[in-house]
């Protein structure tokens, strides 16, 4: 979305000094008034729909009141369930799988609000000799979500939060790329204790952590007898630990109240009918298509559509060379692997489809071997070189020609007297020759001809015996 | 005293400077201002400026603009660009916004010359004007008396010349009320009607910004200026823009006007009482027809209105912290909300603190289902009142204040007797109704009295034809102030 909530601002603020991109109605200036940006309305209903959520016809929103420096208007609007208020989707699910078994997640609720502002701070929140305040982030439309408690691990939060992301790119609602595009509020509650809230959340990695320590800290509180208290609990990334933030007793009464700016509007059945059709391929049905479309095994595309990103550069490459299985295997293993070791996303690599799929018809027209592409493949992530540039200045191409390998063959021959001699009593010692040819190529050497080569040398030997 | 009308028409004509009617406005200003106390920022040096450009349009034959040349006050809950926007707050004292708000913008484009901004209750909450942070504005026909409010700076200074017209807001009748106490003319506008883009708010589902004026045809003028659709707000209705004074004639032939009687309650003076049934039968004389009735829910009118008011109020002022803009206090030592604390108590008089911990604790939850939902409960009840009325009457007739205009301190220690002040005002609020007060005569020591007209939504119309005839066949706006 382009521009934020209740305004005509940006809703991309990075890269830019700090409150630079605002205007008098994100800096909640007196006298300004919000106007609802329908396309954000339309958003959530589409992701309402896509979370299988009842959509509500009628769009409320409240004001929830609290004092925060974060907060312009010291009051966000958002939406709200009670008091004559209504959401603008209820009642859906996600289905994740966890250990090859489907599960369903519930969905209490799906609404849009406002973001607040972001807090800068020195060093670790409760060190902090002061605190800034930085507003263009304030007004941006947020989709908050929030599920019934149906997960039993952090690993089951991170599959459900990986599943959520894919759901939305592939809606369009959001670019998962961008930092701070999606955050996440983690509640743990485990038997004879409190819910319990972390803030401040940053990755899907950290959700996990963030709930495994957490989790540590609430059993070993029971262990020893003492009591988990309600409260909401800040994770320090730097410091892997929760700090507490405040307890039950000390949570505010929001006072939510209808916002008084914003006139109750109606989303008639037309509305809701066109926004789901015009609905964009959901990832379970992007799963199947891959499937059927390009033969590939549940696995390998499930792997591939958790990413929407990984997906359609997937597609892209199939576009240009009709090879799914092949382009899926190197995808899935050395692609994947390598983003995964260097903490990289697919658009953080230079990895074009087009490169990839070079590199991938050079294997398969015997100009490369496969150990060679996997060797080529981390600097094409790297630097986006096409795979035929880096093979010449590496001199990688594969060595075919007869007269250069027999010449190679005649060195490792003389080299490795020894080794001659088993091979000649033992067909199985040919491959340490085959080895110290690949050796001396750096793995150029066309393996087969080697072998082919060396053995007819041998035979010569033989003969002449 | 020139009009509105009368200014546009010479300036035209080219009878009259632009700069020498704000000269003279100006010199108004100079002889009365000490004792009236209107404005709490004057712009002379800007109002000559941009008084001498317009003259320089004028003299290439470019008049443009239903108010070219006219002398406006503002109100100070109104954003003026540049110009410090107070709300007669301490802190706001320092406030000056980036942004002018749709009525100013609107205003410009006529041709119209901002001579200040004018006093008013403490972010419009009160009834006379005392509870100003830049003291009191006096009522230029008793200067020993209020002059209503929380609009009492504008009102004052339409009557007493300082402005030709004027702006100011109605939450619960801080538009009429001081126009009743200074016997002017003041239009609280149907709901929607007007853009609230840049009225700081009180209670954002009750207030308009309306127009002031010596007589119903400037009040009219200025309404056409300032009335119609603003995408800035999403409570402006999508009405197209009208010239409202060609309405303006002497026909009240078959009007049909309803009395009804819970305005005229306890606490309404006798004299107030027989000047508006005096007025109502002037109507009678002139072909309208009149009949009681009764709108039962009134009776919960006025702690609906608090209760809403409060509630509203109470987080629409939340953003006053004294960490991006107006009042601030030393920091020290202490975590932000001490901080914040510090800044509120120090910022905001009593009155204002008082509606916010009212409304604070009407939200809250627990009393929320038991005050805030109830107070919105009788408000449609109060809606459909109307609702039932309209279908038998064409408008309601009823006085503006119940009381002509009180000494100044008489009630400022009684927090509940000066709430008791907009119990006819704020029937017209809750139901988001268009309302005016028109001057309907004199007590016999000289006091102002008020005549409220009710009409249907989006009916000024009709509230300007009624309350025009009734002027033409009147004398009372032709009546002066001593001060002048
Ligand atoms: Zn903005």
């Amino acid at each position: 979305m382009k521009t934020k909530l209740f305004c005509g601002c940006p809703s991309d603020y990075r890269g830019k000094k700090p409150n630079t991109n605002v205007c008098p109605v994100c800096l909640g200036l007196p006298g300004t008034l919000p106007v609802v940006n329908k396309k954000a309305v339309e958003y959530a209903v589409m992701a309402a729909a896509a979370l299988n959520c009842k959509i509500n016809h009628k769009i409320l929103f409240f004001r929830k009141n609290y004092f925060y420096p974060d907060l312009p208007k010291n009051f966000q609007i958002s939406q709200y369930d009670r008091a004559g208020g209504l959401p603008i989707g209820t009642d859906g699910y996600v289905e994740i799988k966890v250990k090859n078994a489907k599960k369903k997640v519930r969905i209490g609720r799906v609404h849009l609000e406002e973001d607040p502002g972001r807090l800068t701070y020195l060093g670790p929140i409760d060190r902090s000799p002061y605190t800034l305040v930085d507003y263009n982030r304030s007004g941006i439309a947020l989709l908050e979500i929030v599920t019934l408690p149906d997960l039993n691990s952090p690993k089951e939060a991170r599959i459900l939060l990986r599943k959520l992301r894919s759901i939305l790119e592939h809606l369009g609602v959001f670019d998962g790329s961008l930092e701070g595009a999606m955050r996440c509020d983690a509640n743990v509650s485990i038997e004879g204790g409190s819910r319990v809230e972390i803030k401040n959340i940053s990755s899907f990695k950290e959700v996990e952590r963030a709930l495994t320590y957490e989790i540590i800290r609430q059993r070993d509180l029971l262990s020893k007898e003492r009591r988990v208290l309600r409260e909401t609990r800040h994770w320090d990334e730097r410091r892997r630990v929760t700090i507490s933030l405040r307890t039950k007793e000390e949570e505010q009464d929001y006072r939510y109240f209808p916002e008084p700016d914003l006139p109750v509007f109606l989303l008639d059945d037309t509305f809701i009918k066109n926004v789901v059709s015009s609905m964009p391929e959901l990832p379970d049905a992007r799963i199947e298509r891959f499937k059927k479309m390009y033969g590939l095994p549940e696995y390998d595309a499930e792997v591939l559509v958790a990413d929407k990103r990984i997906a359609d550069f997937f597609e892209e490459c199939v576009k240009l060379y009709n090879q799914p299985k092949k382009i899926s295997n190197w995808v899935m293993s050395d692609v994947l692997r390598y983003l995964y070791e260097n903490n990289l996303e697919i658009h953080e690599s230079k990895l074009s489809p087009k490169h990839l799929v070079e590199m991938i018809k050079m294997i398969d027209e015997g100009e490369i071997s496969g150990k060679i592409a996997k060797k080529v493949l981390p600097e094409m992530i790297v630097t986006g070189k096409d795979p035929r540039e880096i093979v010449k200045e590496k001199n990688l191409l594969r060595i075919s020609s007869i007269q250069e390998i027999k010449a190679l063959i005649k060195t490792v021959f003389e080299e490795n007297r020894k080794a001659v001699e088993d091979a000649l009593k033992d067909e199985k010692a040919i491959h340490f020759l085959v080895g110290q040819v690949m050796r001396k190529t750096r793995g150029r050497a066309d393996p087969e001809l080697t072998h082919n080569l060396i053995k007819e040398e041998l035979d010569k030997l033989k003969k002449a015996n | 005293m020139l009009s509105a009308r009368e200014i546009v028409s010479r300036v035209k004509s080219g009878e009259l400077k632009v700069t020498e009617i704000v000269e003279s406005t100006f010199d108004r200003v100079s002889k009365t201002e000490d004792r009236l106390n209107c404005y709490v920022t004057i712009l002379q040096e800007e109002a000559l400026k941009r008084a001498r450009l317009l003259d320089e349009s004028a003299s290439k034959g470019k008049v443009h603009g239903r108010l070219f040349g006219v002398p406006v006050a503002v109100k100070d809950n109104i954003c003026t660009k540049g110009v410090r926007t107070t709300c007669s707050s301490r802190i706001l004292a320092n406030f000056k916004p980036v942004y002018n708000a749709t009525v100013i913008e609107r205003l410009e484009r006529e041709g119209a010359v901002i001579i200040g901004k004018t006093n008013m209750d403490e972010f419009a909450m009160g009834v006379s004007t005392e509870t100003s942070y830049f003291g009191p504005t006096r009522n230029p026909w008793d200067l020993t008396r209020v002059p209503g409010g929380s609009s009492g700076g504008s009102a004052a200074a339409v009557a007493a010349g300082e402005a030709t017209v004027a702006l100011g807001s109605d939450t619960g009748g801080s538009i009429r009320c001081p126009a009743s106490f200074c016997s002017i003319v003041g239009l609280k506008p149907t709901y929607g009607s007007v853009s609230r883009y840049g009225l700081i708010a009180y209670a954002n589902s009750l207030e308009q910004i309306g127009p002031m004026a010596r007589d119903v045809y400037d009040c009219a003028l200025l309404f056409s200026v300032i009335a119609g659709h603003d995408p800035r707000d999403s409570t402006s209705v999508n009405l197209k823009p009208k010239d409202y004074t060609v309405f303006l004639r002497e026909e009240v032939k078959g009007v049909k006007i309803g009395v009804p009687k819970e305005f005229f309650g306890e606490g309404t003076q006798k004299v107030v009482e027989e000047t508006v049934w005096k007025a109502v039968h002037k109507l009678e004389d002139l072909g309208a027809e009149y009949d009681t009735c009764s709108l039962p829910s009134l009776e919960y009118a006025l702690a609906a209105y608090y209760i809403i008011a409060m509630s509203e109020a109470s987080s629409n002022l939340a953003r006053y912290d004294g960490l991006r803009y107006g009042y601030s206090e030393e920091f020290t030592d202490t975590d932000w909300f001490t901080y914040i604390a510090k800044v509120r108590r120090n910022g905001f008089g009593p009155e204002v603190r008082r509606r916010i911990i009212l409304g604070t604790f009407t939200l809250s939850s627990g009393y929320y289902n038991r005050y805030y939902l109830k107070a919105l409960k009788v408000r449609t009840l109060i809606r459909m009142d109307f609702e039932k009325a309209f279908k038998r009457f064409d408008v309601l007739a009823a006085p503006t204040m119940p009381t002509p205009p009180f000494k100044l301190g008489e009630k400022i220690e009684n927090p509940l007797e000066l709430y008791m002040c907009d119990i006819d005002t704020v029937p017209a609020n809750l139901a988001g109704l268009p309302s005016i007060s028109i001057p309907c005569g004199f007590t016999t020591s000289g006091l102002p009295v008020g005549l409220q007209l009710i009409a249907p939504p989006f009916r000024e119309d009709l509230l300007f034809r009624v309350a025009y005839t009734f002027e033409k066949n009147t004398g009372y706006v032709k009546e002066e102030p001593e001060v002048i």
